[in-house]
């Protein structure tokens, strides 16, 4: 049976879509079989990241219409085998997703895959409340930022509430992702630290992700940073998130950047 | 002056941000919950529900104002109240 994750944040522009194809892909490169759902409709754009934009055909609401059916609308993706995507509409309206409709499509995909990771849209209307309502687990992807931090808490308050989960009065597993972390600017106190997220939202810490031109590279390319960049600091941070996902124990660090002597030498000189 | 104090007590911004969060928060889990148990306006609704069962009151007369602290917050509500001087003055005229 497949694990169902919803990856979800509350305010938009924090990161799920990046992190939901860095996720996605570290798992599969992991041997996990997995398919990442776009929930994001009129707005898509996981297709857009993941470099499948011009493969799409069908889509989620087609496929929750009956105009087409789950292998048709399925995008496998070209690097890693055991990787698919199921993109969202761009026409539609967020009315389309039906909860019969959203019910059986995750039903279909957990038989198939061992992991479906729904990409929700930001807010906390209908795309946001479908995305979330079927999870087993979520990840909440959160700035060092206030109001990153307070839309994130009201998300967990929807998650403990409004979810299938919490209705049958189970408890939904939630885990934190700090996203575009700056150890320095932390040091210095001119951002919320680690620590300051955590106590103040207190789940569980998954990764932190740090602040890197590579995300924005891999997003350039269409390829998830664990595949385009699998050595960079963002790839390694989220590589390891992947690890912890799968039960794993790994110490949450903050990767750094690794500098050539070059490189080393060259900020020398400038500072 | 200026200059020398600006580089020694130069205040970080982090812990405002954590404080000014767990502020906010502490009271917006209260008021948003699961929607069901909004604590002020549960509040508001049964003090109204009092104050209706023993005078008519306006619901234009009424005043609320909420100051949300660290420690301690203060719910103000300015119930006008026309009936009891009305009251009081027929009693005297009794």
């Amino acid at each position: 049976m497949a694990k169902v994750l919803v990856v979800t944040s509350g305010k938009g522009g924090v990161g799920k879509t990046t992190t939901t194809a860095a996720l996605g892909a570290a798992l599969a490169k992991a041997g996990q079989s997995v398919v990442l759902v776009d929930f994001d409709v009129g707005l898509r754009n996981l297709d857009l990241v993941m470099g499948a934009e011009r493969r799409v055909v069908f889509d989620l609401i087609n496929v929750i219409q009956g105009d087409a059916n789950l292998a048709q609308a399925l995008i496998k993706d070209k690097r890693v085998d055991t990787l698919s995507l199921l993109p969202a509409s761009q026409t539609r309206d967020k009315d389309a997703l039906t909860p019969e409709g959203v019910a059986k499509v995750i039903a279909d995909l957990s038989k198939k895959f061992d992991w479906v990771i729904c990409d929700s849209p930001a807010g906390i209307e209908r795309g946001a409340q479908m995305a979330m309502h079927h999870a087993d687990m979520a990840v909440i992807v959160t700035n060092p930022e206030v109001s990153s931090v307070r839309d994130s808490d009201r998300i967990i308050g929807m998650l403990d509430s409004t979810t299938e989960k919490a209705k049958a009065g189970e408890k939904m597993e939630k885990f934190l992702l700090i996203t575009r972390y700056d150890p320095q600017r932390a040091a210095r106190g001119d951002m919320l630290g680690t620590d300051d997220v955590l106590e103040i939202l207190s789940i569980p810490l998954l990764g932190i992700i740090p602040e890197s031109a590579d995300v924005l590279k891999a997003s350039n390319v269409g390829a998830p940073v664990t595949i385009a960049e699998p050595d960079s600091a963002p790839a390694r941070a989220y590589t390891e998130a992947a690890r912890r996902l799968m039960g794993e124990k790994v110490e949450v660090t903050i990767p750094t950047e690794r500098k050539g002597l070059f490189d080393w030498l060259f900020k020398r000189r400038v500072a | 002056m200026t200059f020398l104090s600006s580089i020694f007590k130069r205040r970080s911004s982090a812990p405002v941000a954590r404080d000014r969060l767990q502020i906010l928060l502490a009271h917006e889990r209260i008021a948003v919950g699961d929607g069901k148990d909004d604590l002020l306006a549960k509040l508001h609704r049964e003090i109204m529900e009092v104050i209706k069962r023993h005078v008519a009151v306006d619901q234009d007369k009424v005043q609320i104002k909420m100051d949300r602290g660290a420690q301690c917050s203060v719910l103000e509500i300015d119930v006008e109240v026309p009936g009891l001087t009305d009251r009081a003055e027929n009693a005297k005229k009794d």
